[in-house]
């Protein structure tokens, strides 16, 4: 051994490890995983994991973009996918993350509320003899005899400037033990309960909650069932029949952009305002309702809320004789933040064979030099349809597809005379014949859709108030000052010194003032002259 | 509608308070440099004095500032990197001037203005944005509430950060041999309160701050379910807001645990600080989210 070691512990080496039997070793392991050391590893970890998840597109947030990541990163990407970066907070690891740290909160919750629950209902300690080995410390001499002294001390340690009425006091032949403070550790137990609230809300908002979304075009209505959704995605205990039967209808759709600020700011959206009409139920009476971006519509516990809007261009399309095949608002799918939006018309009445129709709505058209037809701004300034023209067969083998998209692996593009492909670029108004008497298609208006999100979360109430709880709990654990004080009296001739020594939990820098004013209070009681 | 003028003057009110807080700067730094050891400590500290002075107009002219770019966009002045400096600039001065009234502060100026005429330097320059109206998702009563506070604990954040280093540099030269020392470190030593006092006030004001940042957290959840239908959606802003509060209640954790020293732990908030500045300037500016307020 060399002499500079300062460490007297022997080496690990020297000790005979005892052999833990099955049940020790469960032991060591909970009591290694509700360790402080333990939580503070977790709680880094937790921090760390949850970093990947804000650099990686996710797949819950945005698919689209987890698609086009994959695309571009043939090699990496796959990587990645399998370890979960695209799924970061629903991937298995950070799952471990957090449920080693709900167990490890368990177990440093329940045991430490057993020792509080004790601690608060115990007696302070009785006061050390020599009370000048404490942290604070001070000594004065007053008149009076000392248990006279003791009762003012007494009065003077429940009181203002001692530790107030919460405090508790334990009297002691001629010593006082005073201790306040008790609801520092209830408020950090509150804290990490509140917190476990909140962790079973957000479970119980994952297993009961549903969320659906639907793009209604302006005029249209539609009721609260799965089949009226888009996209409907409801929890594992979700009971699908049951959704609460109201109706939304939106007439109309006000959206405002920014005209007047020049750069980035052009054109950024300033108002979205949807005017509807509600039911509760099918036979409830009609109510008009605004619904805007911060101002969802509430049903129930189920709210409805405004998130997103775009295009819709009133398309028909007619056979060589002039009958209608399609007449119909067409929502397209804004891409860019000038509203340059994707869509297709799929005219299955169409014969011989089936048409489809796919390219760009513009609300502000003006033709790129290297993009093509592209958008200017999102509101409508010039307002124009570029499609290109697939015949063939729109529903291969019967597969669900995208009604934003054309499949066009069993159709062929039409070209124009000179054999190029056919583009046509319709203004609202306009009809183009399409080619060798396949008939026309007509762009006869626009009409605004909404992007309505409708979601039902039973837990969240209880997330909030978990989470009010934990604020309210962590201010009063970081607040107030855990305080023990203890008073000692001895007569000396006819007057008594006064010892007062005080402890506390943690920083306390105000504990030495603490003492002092106590001491002066009592000096004043006893009516001592200074 | 914005008022241009009233932006103009809300402009010339962030050069004017960087002027101001520049001189100020100076006379903090001389006034540090002037300390050396066994000098009594009533000596007149006259820069110190005009220092203070100069950070309080400082501070006003912030606040003006601050409140002439609201009233040109008719909103709370916390819609974008810019407004979000300048009133996070306005609170650390405000906090500070208001934290020095009752107690001795002037060894800190220097080291709480110079971040300070960074960050509004980087406002006026890399984050200006013109003064515009709001996206539909920020007009809500929850602006004002998240993000002031938001702002506020920021600012809390920003002091604990400069007080927390001031104790990682205390304490490294405590633990040096007076006679050794260049007079550059005996006067750093000097000038400063003793590490353990250092440790005190940047704990203290962690302690308010977190909570702080708690509320924000909260305040945000509410607001997100108002406006884009779910408390909580892992957006990057989210995450990162996220992060920040697990650092910084690690470091609360650290610094009740035995077996880890005031100095492990202050890395620990150290740590936190590196996230916040990565929240406001990475992840508004770069990462895709909800949040992309920028104005960039």
């Amino acid at each position: 051994m060399t002499e500079s070691r300062m460490d007297t512990r022997p080496d690990e080496s020297d000790v005979t490890q005892p052999t833990l039997g099955p049940v020790g070793m469960m032991r060591w392991a909970w009591r290694q995983l509700t360790s402080m050391r333990t939580a503070l590893f977790l709680l880094l970890l937790l921090a760390i994991g949850a970093v990947p998840g804000s650099i990686w597109p996710q797949r819950n947030i945005d698919a689209g973009r987890v698609a086009d990541y994959l695309a571009s990163h043939r090699s990496t990407g796959p990587w990645l996918d399998r370890l979960g970066f695209f799924d970061v907070y629903s991937s298995s690891w950070f799952a471990a993350i957090y449920l080693l740290l709900f167990v490890s909160l368990v177990g440093c919750v329940v045991p430490r509320s057993k020792i509080h629950w004790r601690a608060m209902r115990a007696q302070p300690p009785r006061a050390p003899s020599r009370l000048e080995r404490l942290p604070e410390h001070g000594e004065i001499e007053v008149d009076g005899a000392p248990e006279d002294v003791l009762r003012v001390a007494q009065e003077v340690l429940k009181g203002r400037h001692g530790l107030g009425r919460f405090s508790r006091v334990r009297s002691d032949g001629l010593s006082l033990s005073a201790e306040s403070g008790y609801l520092r550790e209830t408020g950090n137990l509150v804290f990490h309960a509140a917190l476990i609230v909140v962790i079973v809300a957000v479970a119980v908002g994952h297993l009961f909650g549903w969320r659906g979304d639907r793009i209604l075009v302006t005029g249209k209505s539609f009721s609260n069932t799965i089949s009226a959704y888009d996209t409907f995605d409801p929890g594992p205990w979700v009971d699908t029949e049951g959704l609460s039967p109201f109706t939304v209808a939106v007439d109309r759709l006000d959206v405002t952009f920014e005209e007047r600020a020049g750069g980035a700011q052009r054109g950024a959206p300033r108002d979205f305002t949807a005017y509807t009409r509600t039911q509760t139920s099918p036979l409830a009476p009609q109510v008009n309702q605004i619904l805007k971006v911060n101002g969802p519509l509430k049903f129930g516990g189920a709210s409805v809320f405004l998130l997103g809007n775009g295009y819709a261009p009133v398309i028909t399309v007619r056979d060589a004789k002039g009958q209608v095949l399609l007449r119909e608002a067409t929502p397209f799918l804004p891409q860019d933040a000038n509203y340059k939006s994707v869509g297709a018309v799929k005219v299955s009445a169409a014969s011989p064979k089936q048409l489809g129709f796919f390219g760009f709505f513009l609300p502000s058209e003006y033709l790129d030099m290297d993009s093509g037809p592209s958008s200017f701004f999102p509101d409508l300034k010039n307002p124009a349809l570029a499609l290109g023209v697939y015949e063939g067969e729109l529903y291969p083998q019967g597969r669900p597809q995208s009604v934003y998209t054309l499949s066009t692996e069993k159709m062929t593009q039409l070209k124009n005379s000179q054999g190029e492909a056919l583009r046509l670029l319709l203004k609202p108004g306009q009809t183009a014949q399409l080619p060798d008497g396949r008939g026309s298609i007509t762009f006869d208006s626009v009409q605004r859709w909404a992007g309505l999100s409708i979601r039902y979360d039973p837990g969240k109430v209880l997330a909030l108030s978990g989470a009010v709880a934990a604020l309210l709990g962590l201010i009063a654990s970081l607040m107030i000052r855990r305080r023990r004080v203890f008073v000692r009296v001895r007569p000396v001739g006819r007057r008594t010194v006064v010892s007062i020594g005080g402890l506390a939990k943690g920083e306390d820098p105000g504990l030495g003032a603490t003492i002092e004013d106590l001491l002066s209070a009592i000096t004043e009681r006893t009516g001592t002259k200074v | 509608m914005t008022n241009e003028t009233l932006s103009q003057y809300a402009n010339l009110g962030v050069y004017s308070a960087m002027a101001v807080l520049t001189i100020a700067m100076i006379a903090f730094a001389i006034d540090l440099a002037g300390t050396a050891p066994k000098m009594s400590s009533d000596r007149p500290r006259k820069a110190a004095g005009v220092a203070m002075m100069l950070t309080r107009l400082g501070g006003l002219l912030l606040v003006a500032a601050a409140a002439l770019r609201g009233l040109s966009v008719h909103r709370p002045p916390l819609g974008n990197m810019f407004e979000f400096a300048l009133v996070g600039c306005m609170f650390v001065i405000v906090v500070f001037v208001a934290i020095s009234l009752r107690r001795d502060l002037r060894w800190l100026g220097l080291f709480v203005i110079g971040p300070v005429l960074l960050t509004l330097g980087l406002a006026i320059t890399v984050f200006y944005t013109d003064a515009s109206e709001l996206l539909p998702s920020l007009k809500s009563v929850w602006l004002v509430i998240h993000v002031t506070v938001a702002t506020f604990s920021v600012a809390l954040f920003t002091i604990a950060f400069s007080v927390t280093i001031l104790h990682l540099v205390q304490t490294w030269l405590e633990a040096q041999e007076p006679e050794g020392m260049s007079r550059l470190r005996t006067t750093v030593t000097t000038a400063l309160p003793p590490a353990r006092s250092l440790d005190r006030t940047a704990y203290g004001l962690h302690v308010v701050a977190f909570p702080l940042w708690t509320f924000t957290l909260i305040a945000g959840a509410i607001w997100a379910e108002q406006a884009w239908g779910h408390y909580w959606n892992w957006d990057p802003k989210e995450v990162w807001t996220f992060v920040i509060w697990v650092v910084y209640a690690a470091y609360l954790h650290a610094r009740a645990t035995t077996g880890w020293t005031p100095r492990a732990a202050n890395y620990l908030a150290l740590a936190g600080y590196g996230c916040i500045l990565v929240n406001y300037m990475v992840v508004n500016v770069y990462f895709v989210g909800q949040h992309s307020y920028s104005g960039m």
